[in-house]
């Protein structure tokens, strides 16, 4: 062998280890666990390989917690989403002082960062049995609490878990708006378009990917949130994160093997959620970049 | 509060005019949507803190805060946590700033690979992290849960791949703005080892950004709830959600305290952002 090519093949091998400890570590506290969860997903009571923790997956309880969660992810990330873009768009193009951009932008980097035990709090002190506005609402005459309302069901937790979807999409969303440019405004006004029609048929379809993907990225980011709902409700409102964490503490659905398989649907479908946002920010790059 | 939300206004950057004006029908929903977020944001925040200074029924004081302070589990549990998430920084930037620096240098083919293992928190959620961290961890041959010191060996290096997203996001900006090639082969003529260049060279121009990175770790890792409770480690998180369970006017207090401390947290990392331009022109002199 000639010089050069070791030296070349040592230097190729050297690059490589650089990497290593961050790969270790990943695999160690990201890959291995998840990877470990997978396996036994497969893996029935007679340590035999199988399909029937998946098909398990239409047990009763669990269809009725992934139910359950993916109505309030759902829920909270369309009205989230359309609420953050409103308020993204009122702060750019509202002509409003400002002062409420840079405020919101600060605002927004606490609230998404508000969330589990605090947040629960929060608004147990605001909606709860003893919350201030359940007192107002007493006030005048009209008890929240006989009229179906609780903090602890579905409408509930999607009151509090609002508080975090609006300035991630807020967040998110800005960027995207500063990206529209002057350019297709002034041609749609030299076209005689109205401000409500350069929106409709301009800014929002340009805008739209980057929407949908936003609004897909919130549901992952309900859909995953289990610390919030655990401390509003003590594990009594049976989300999927719930679910799985109960299985952790004591093996609910008596079937440990459904228990990874319920844990893997869930990966499966932020997994889903992310590739999907990721594809139409990509597309929403070709506009807006 | 106030203050800092007017450090705020005062270093808001000049920004470039609207680039599309808006009609008065617009101004009147852009005010209506900002007040309605007025209001659903600052309510929960104004009832907790009217719970907080009204410990002693009718009476305007600090007592709930005086309670929380010399409760020795708060200090406890806190102090865990403060720990906890300090180790957490360390760890995650031994990682991280290694690791991006050297496929920004050596292998920037690599770069999607990488920064999609570091956006893996998002898709694996903490509780299922810590389900599989049980499972890999409990049982025979590893039984590492076994004693309480190796268990939170295994929640801080959770928590630094929690930290992942935004670590490696801080650091592969900071890398960006800065020109890494030349500054390593500068240091490299002097005689500089790897070690040297990353401690010496690296970091201290990533300050910035490392500091945004370590901030945001801290605000997750210090009430961080989830992987502590199945880990049966006593830290601020499970603290307070038993609080909340069994006390009232306590856990008010804590809420207004983290939350002031969100908003600084966030209020120096935007300070620092927006001070950024300034810090790279001098990286790159």
């Amino acid at each position: 062998m000639t010089g050069p090519s070791v030296a070349a093949k040592r230097r190729r091998s050297w690059n490589w280890v650089g990497l290593l400890p961050f790969f270790v570590f990943a695999s160690a506290f990201l890959l291995g666990p998840a990877a470990i969860l997978l396996y036994r997903s497969f893996v029935g009571p007679d340590s035999e390989l199988t399909l029937a923790n998946y098909q398990g997956l239409v047990d009763d309880q669990v269809v009725e917690s992934y139910w359950l969660s993916v109505r309030i992810s759902l829920m909270t990330a369309v009205i989230g989403g359309i609420f953050g873009f409103l308020l993204a768009w009122a702060v750019i193009y509202g002509g409003l002082p400002r002062v409420f951009r840079s405020l919101l932008t600060t605002f927004s980097g606490v609230a998404s960062n508000f969330a589990g035990v605090p947040l629960a709090a929060a608004f147990i002190f605001t909606l709860g049995r003893i919350g201030i506005v359940t007192a107002l609402f007493n006030f005048v005459g009209f008890d929240l609490y006989d009229n179906d309302f609780t903090l602890y069901n579905f409408w509930g937790l999607s009151v509090v878990y609002m508080f975090f979807q609006f300035p991630l999409m807020v967040l998110t969303i800005t960027p995207a708006l500063e990206g529209l440019k002057k350019e297709w405004k002034e041609a749609s006004e030299n076209l005689g378009a109205s401000g409500w029609q350069y929106w409709r048929h301009v800014g929002l379809p340009v805008l739209m990917p980057s929407i949908l993907g936003t609004i897909i990225l919130l549901f992952g980011n309900a859909f995953g949130a289990h610390a919030t709902a655990y401390a509003l409700t003590g594990g009594n409102l049976r989300l999927a994160t719930i679910l799985i964490g109960s299985q952790i503490s004591g093996d609910v659905l008596n079937n440990p093997g459904l228990g990874y398989a319920v844990a893997m649907g869930m990966v499966a479908i932020m997994a889903f959620s992310i590739i999907v946002y990721t594809v139409l920010q990509r597309r929403s790059e070709k506009w807006l970049a | 509060m106030s203050a800092i939300s007017a450090t705020a206004v005062a270093e808001a950057p000049p920004t470039p005019e609207p680039a599309i004006r808006a009609g008065s029908g617009s101004k009147v929903l852009a005010w209506m949507v900002v007040f309605g977020g007025l209001i659903y944001f600052f309510t929960p925040l104004v009832a907790t803190g009217q719970r907080s200074f009204f410990a002693i029924r009718d009476t305007f004081g600090f007592e709930a805060y005086r309670r929380i302070l010399t409760d020795p589990t708060f200090i406890d549990t806190f102090t865990l946590s403060v720990v906890n998430a300090v180790l957490t920084i360390v760890l995650s930037l031994i990682v991280i700033v290694p690791t991006a620096y050297w496929v920004a240098l050596k292998m920037p083919r690599l770069r999607s690979v990488i920064e999609f293992i570091t956006l893996l928190p998002f898709v694996i959620p903490a509780v299922v992290l810590v389900f599989g961290l049980l499972r890999m961890y409990g049982p025979p041959p590893l039984s590492l849960l076994n004693s309480s010191t190796s268990t939170r060996v295994i929640l801080i290096c959770a928590y630094a791949a929690l930290s992942f997203p935004y670590m490696y996001r801080a650091v592969d900006n900071g890398l960006r703005a800065i020109n890494i090639r030349t500054l390593t082969e500068a240091a490299q003529s002097l005689g500089a080892t790897w070690p040297t260049i990353i401690w010496r060279v690296i970091f201290p121009n990533l300050k910035v950004a490392l500091l945004s990175g370590a901030l945001l770790t801290f605000a997750i890792v210090i009430g961080e709830l989830t992987i502590a409770l199945y880990l049966g480690q006593h830290t601020f998180g499970p603290y307070m959600a038993d609080l909340v369970r069994n006390k009232v006017s306590e856990p008010a207090a804590l809420t207004v305290l983290s939350f002031a401390f969100t908003w600084i947290a966030m209020g120096i990392i935007s300070y620092l952002t927006r001070r950024q331009p300034s810090s790279k022109k001098r990286g790159k002199r």
